[in-house]
């Protein structure tokens, strides 16, 4: 006989909230969400922080939570709830499923700050390069006179 | 407000970006999000039950794998209730199994058939590049219905 499925925190939504920034650390950034929190469960993590609650009261959080640094902080929905024991590494072992690719655009995101602060200021856009190629692979022929050469 | 699909689905960057500048943006969470909030059969991890890829069906033929049509039933929805969509093509985060791999493809087949607005554009390599990329994202969404004018 199949198990039932009764689902925790109904009607809520979650996101992630990741902070990049020489201003303010995950840890200076959850003290400051807690005080304007009202209602909302958050829970701190290595890259920021998580957000749940009724959908008004998180995107009212997120707004206010934006204004502490709006160019460093980022924001995206998460489907799982926080501690969710099929994604909680702390069941799991390893990281959360999910992470290496926040990780992967982790790196990224100060060049996305740079992009922003730029359009801000109204620097003017760089002309649009095309697409990066590929690095062209080895010549067959030149990797021969690689292998000649050193026999 | 405009619905813009997200590529990949799980992107931090254009999850942000499109919602920093005023849009909904439509990836991976929402439709994992709605099935793990509805009783029903317990089908860990995703709750992906026997029924998902018989709604798969709408958008992959019977003879495509289930794991392809079951992993459709959470993004068909999305891609149809999408009026744009945003692609970074060079996305090395988006890689997984063959099922994965299939509906990737199937997803940005399905977005490129569809008639709603695309912005195309690799990951900045560089700060130029971000500013490019970012400035591309905003011109694109200030374009789409009640965005601000760029």
């Amino acid at each position: 006989m199949k198990a039932e499925y009764a689902p925790d925190y109904i009607g809520t939504v979650t996101k992630y909230v990741f902070v990049e920034s020489p201003h303010m650390t995950p840890g200076e950034l959850v003290l400051r969400a807690y005080e304007i929190s009202e209602g909302v469960l958050i829970k701190e993590t290595c890259f920021g922080l998580q957000v749940t609650g009724t959908s008004e009261a998180v995107d009212r959080l997120i707004s206010e939570i934006r204004t502490f640094d709006p160019n460093h902080i980022f924001v995206k929905d998460r489907g799982f709830p926080p501690g969710d024991p099929r994604r909680c590494r702390a069941n799991l072992g390893g990281a959360r499923p999910g992470y290496l690719g926040h990780e992967r655009e982790f790196r990224l995101l100060h060049y996305i700050t740079h992009g922003l602060e730029a359009l801000e200021r109204g620097k003017g856009v760089p002309e649009m390069v095309p697409a990066r190629e590929k690095k062209p692979r080895l010549d067959i022929q030149r990797l021969q006179e690689l292998i000649d050469e050193e026999s | 407000m405009a619905k813009v699909f997200i590529y990949p689905a799980t992107s931090l960057i254009l999850s942000d970006l499109v919602a920093r500048f005023g849009h909904k943006p439509l990836g991976a969470a929402l439709g994992i999000r709605e099935r793990i909030q509805t009783a029903g059969i317990d089908s860990p991890p995703l709750q992906i039950t026997p029924e998902e890829p018989k709604r798969g069906l709408k958008y992959a033929a019977v003879e495509v794998p289930s794991g392809v049509r079951g992993r459709m039933a959470i993004y068909g929805p999305l891609i149809e209730e999408a009026e744009a969509a945003v692609i970074v093509t060079d996305a090395d985060l988006a890689f997984g199994c063959m099922g994965c791999a299939r509906t990737d493809e199937l997803i940005l087949f399905s977005l490129r058939q569809s008639d709603i607005p695309i912005l195309e554009l690799n990951y900045p390599a560089n700060e130029e590049e971000g500013v490019q990329f970012v400035a591309a994202i905003k011109k694109f969404l200030a374009g789409l219905p009640n965005g601000d004018e760029a």
